[in-house]
C-alpha cells in the first residue's frame, strides 16, 4: 500500500522532529558541558572535563545535591506510600463520595506549578513551616502522590478480588494478608512508583525554588548560577541532574513494563 | 446418627435492599459431599461465603460443631474454600501456594515445606512444585488449588464451582479426583455449582436452590425422580412436566386431565383435590416408545422433532398434537430398532408409577 508507507514516512519524521525539539537542548548541553570555551558557539573549542572538576569542587553545588537527594527520596517514600493507601482504599472499600475523593487526591498535578508553589509558601509562611528542608519534602509529596497513586492502582485492578478472600480464608489476618499478598503483588508498581516519584521531586523546580528558603536543590541552584552569569556549570550540573532522572524514570518503566508482560503471559 | 457438623438456623442475607438468601435451614452432616445447586443468582454462593466467613449473615445463626459462627473472622476458621477463579497467589510458586495457609498458621518451614511437597504428589503434580503459576495448565492449576485447601487438614472443604473453567474431559477426570478424595479423607465437602451433571455425579445429598430459598434437599435420586415442584422439575431436565385438572382421586391413584390427554398418576404426599390444578412429571428415561397404539395405560401420541446424542444414549425431542414437548431417552443400540425419522408418528407410553405429582409452588 502506497499511501499506507508516505504516511508511515511522514508519522516517522514528524516522531523524529519531536524527540529532536526535546532532546536537542539536553543534547547540546551536555556538549557544552566538556567544551573549553566560556561560551555555547560553535565552532567548539577543545574538550575539557574542567567544568565537571569545578562543579566538584563547589560546596554549594554539593550541598544542594544532598538537600536534592534527602528531598527526593523521602519524598518517594512518603509519596508512594500516600499512593499506596489510596489506591488500596479505593480498591477495597465503597464508601460515598468515594469520587469526589478520588477527584480531591488526583488534583495537586492539574493545578499550575507556580500557583501550587505561591500558596504552598503562603500556607508555610503562616504556620512558620517554610523554608525547610521538610517544607519542600511535604510539597513535593503532595505534588508526586497521585503519580504514584495512579500506577499502583492500575495494578491492583489487575488483581483477582478473590486473592485477599483466599488470603483470609487460609488464614491470614488482614495485617498478614497486606503483607503477604497484596504488598508482594502491588511490588512492581510500588517499585515503579518511588522511582517515579523521585524523579518527578528530583526535577522540579518551581516549588522548591518558592517554599525552600536556604536550603536549595539542584534545580535552584542551576537557577542561581544562570542569573548571576553565564557559566558552563550550569551545563555540567544539568548533564547530571538529567541522568539521574532518566536513569530514575527508565527505572520505574522497566518496572511497569515487566509487571505487563509478567501480567500478560499469565 | 451423629450430630451435624454445620447447621444454617434460619438464616438470612440482605445486601441492601436486595435479598440474596431469604432464609436457611438445614445441616450438613459430617463426612457427606453436599452439593448446593441452582441458577446463577440464586444465593448458593453467598451461602458457601456465609459458611466461610466472608458474608456475615443478617439474620439467623450459623454453627459449626455446635459454636456459633457468626462472628468468627474468615481467618479464625478452618474452612479452606477452593474458588471459581481458583484464586492462587501469582507471584508465588506452586508449592508456596500450598505452603500460604500453613506459614500463615505459623507452621515451621521445614514442616511447611514436608507437606506441601506431600500434596503435591498425592495430587500428581510434585514435579511443579517450583514452577511458577503462570506456566501452569488449567488441570495443574485446579490441582496446586485443591492441594493448598487440603493441606490445611480441614474438617470441611468448601468448593465453589471449581471445575467450570476446565475443558469437558477434564471435568470428568477431575469430578473422580474429588471423589476419591472426599471419600479417602472422609472430609465433609460443600460442592457449589450451576451444572446438574457435576453434583448429581459426585453428592451424596444435593440442595437445590431458587431464589434465595431451598426448593429441594434430597439424594441425587430422589430429586431425579421425585422433584418436589416445578421449579426442580424443569432445573433438572431431562424429564416430561404435565398439569392438568385433577379428574378423580382414589386410594392411591388419581386421574388428571391434561391438554394432552388423560392420565393415571401415583398419589404422594401432595394434596390432590377433585376439580383442582396439579402438574405430574415423568422422567426421560421412563418413558416407552412404540409405532402402535399401546392397549391401555397411559399414553400419548407424538411426532418425532430431532434426536440429541450424548455417547451412547440419546434423547428423543417429540411433540403431540397440542403442541406440547415430550422428551425421550434411551440407549442408542434400543433406538435403532425402531428406525425412526423426523416427522414419523410413534407412541409414548409409561408406568404409572414412573409418574411423580408436584407440589404447586
Amino acid at each position: 500500500m502506497n499511501t499506507n508507507r508516505t504516511l508511515n514516512v511522514i508519522l516517522g519524521i514528524y516522531v523524529a522532529l519531536i524527540f529532536a525539539f526535546v532532546f536537542a537542548p539536553i543534547i547540546f548541553s551536555m556538549i557544552f558541558s566538556f567544551n573549553s570555551q566560556r561560551f555555547p558557539t560553535i565552532p567548539l573549542g577543545n574538550f575539557t572535563t574542567e567544568w565537571y572538576a569545578k562543579i566538584l569542587a563547589d560546596p554549594d553545588v554539593w550541598e544542594a545535591a544532598l538537600n536534592s537527594l534527602i528531598v527526593s527520596v523521602s519524598t518517594a517514600v512518603i509519596a508512594t506510600f500516600l499512593g499506596f493507601c489510596t489506591a488500596y482504599s479505593d480498591f477495597r472499600y465503597n464508601f460515598r463520595f468515594k469520587g469526589p475523593y478520588l477527584a480531591l487526591i488526583l488534583l495537586p498535578p492539574t493545578i499550575p506549578l507556580i500557583i501550587m508553589a505561591l500558596a504552598m509558601l503562603a500556607w508555610f509562611s503562616k504556620i512558620g513551616m517554610s523554608g525547610q528542608i521538610y517544607s519542600i519534602v511535604i510539597a513535593h509529596s503532595v505534588l508526586t502522590a497521585p503519580f504514584a497513586m495512579a500506577v499502583i492502582r492500575l495494578r491492583l485492578n489487575q488483581m483477582d478480588p478473590d486473592l485477599e478472600s483466599a488470603a483470609w480464608n487460609l488464614g491470614g489476618s488482614e495485617w498478614a494478608t497486606m503483607r503477604h499478598v497484596i504488598i508482594p503483588f502491588c511490588k512492581p508498581a510500588i517499585l515503579s512508583g518511588l522511582f517515579l516519584t523521585a524523579a518527578v521531586s528530583f526535577d522540579e523546580f518551581a516549588v522548591s525554588w518558592f517554599v525552600s528558603g536556604l536550603n536549595k536543590t539542584l534545580p535552584v541552584i542551576i537557577l542561581e548560577i544562570v542569573q548571576g552569569n553565564i557559566d558552563p556549570q550550569v551545563n555540567a550540573i544539568g548533564t547530571f541532574v538529567f541522568l539521574i532522572s532518566m536513569t530514575l524514570v527508565v527505572l520505574a518503566q522497566v518496572f511497569f513494563a515487566s509487571r505487563q508482560m509478567k501480567s500478560m503471559k499469565s | 446418627m451423629s450430630a451435624p457438623l454445620v447447621v444454617f438456623d434460619k438464616v438470612q442475607k440482605h445486601f441492601g435492599k436486595f435479598v440474596a438468601v431469604k432464609e436457611l435451614d438445614f445441616e450438613i452432616r459430617e463426612g457427606e459431599f453436599l452439593a448446593i445447586m441452582g441458577p446463577s443468582g440464586c444465593g448458593k454462593t453467598t451461602t458457601l461465603r456465609m459458611l466461610a466467613g466472608l458474608e456475615a449473615p443478617t439474620h439467623g445463626e450459623i454453627r459449626l460443631n455446635g459454636q456459633v459462627m457468626n462472628d468468627v473472622a474468615p481467618h479464625e476458621r478452618d474452612t479452606p474454600l477452593v474458588w471459581q477463579s481458583l484464586a492462587l497467589f501469582p507471584f508465588l510458586t506452586a508449592r508456596e501456594n500450598v505452603e500460604f495457609g500453613l506459614k500463615m498458621r505459623g507452621v515451621d518451614k521445614a514442616e511447611r515445606k514436608e507437606r506441601a511437597l506431600r500434596w503435591l504428589e498425592k495430587m500428581g503434580i510434585l514435579e511443579f512444585a517450583d514452577r511458577d503459576i503462570s506456566t501452569l495448565s488449567g488441570g495443574q492449576k485446579q490441582r496446586v488449588a485443591l492441594a493448598r485447601s487440603l493441606v490445611m487438614e480441614p474438617q470441611i472443604l468448601l468448593l465453589d464451582e471449581p471445575l467450570s473453567a476446565l475443558d469437558a474431559h477434564l471435568v470428568i477426570r477431575m469430578q473422580a479426583v474429588l471423589t476419591d478424595l472426599q471419600r479417602e479423607l472422609g472430609i465433609t465437602f460443600v460442592y457449589v455449582t450451576h451444572s446438574q451433571s457435576e453434583a448429581f455425579a459426585m453428592a451424596d445429598r444435593v440442595i437445590i436452590m431458587g431464589k434465595g430459598e431451598i426448593a429441594q434437599i434430597g439424594t441425587p435420586k430422589d430429586i431425579y425422580r421425585e422433584p418436589a415442584n416445578q421449579f426442580v422439575a424443569e432445573f433438572v431436565g431431562r424429564n416430561n412436566i404435565l398439569s392438568g385438572t385433577v379428574e378423580s382421586v382414589s386410594k392411591d391413584t388419581a386421574r388428571i386431565t391434561t391438554p394432552s390427554g388423560e392420565f393415571t398418576v401415583p398419589t404422594n404426599e401432595v394434596r390432590l383435590i377433585k376439580g383442582n390444578k396439579a402438574s405430574f412429571v415423568i422422567s426421560a428415561d421412563l418413558v416407552h416408545i412404540a409405532k402402535d397404539e399401546p392397549k391401555g395405560g397411559n399414553k400419548a401420541q407424538c411426532k418425532l422433532i430431532s434426536e440429541e446424542f450424548v455417547g451412547s444414549m440419546v434423547t428423543l425431542f417429540l411433540e403431540d398434537a397440542q403442541g406440547h414437548e415430550f422428551k425421550v431417552q434411551m440407549q442408542e443400540r434400543e433406538l435403532s430398532k425402531f428406525d425412526l425419522k423426523g416427522g414419523d408418528k410413534i407412541w409414548l407410553s409409561w408406568d404409572t408409577q414412573s409418574a411423580h405429582v408436584l407440589n404447586e409452588s
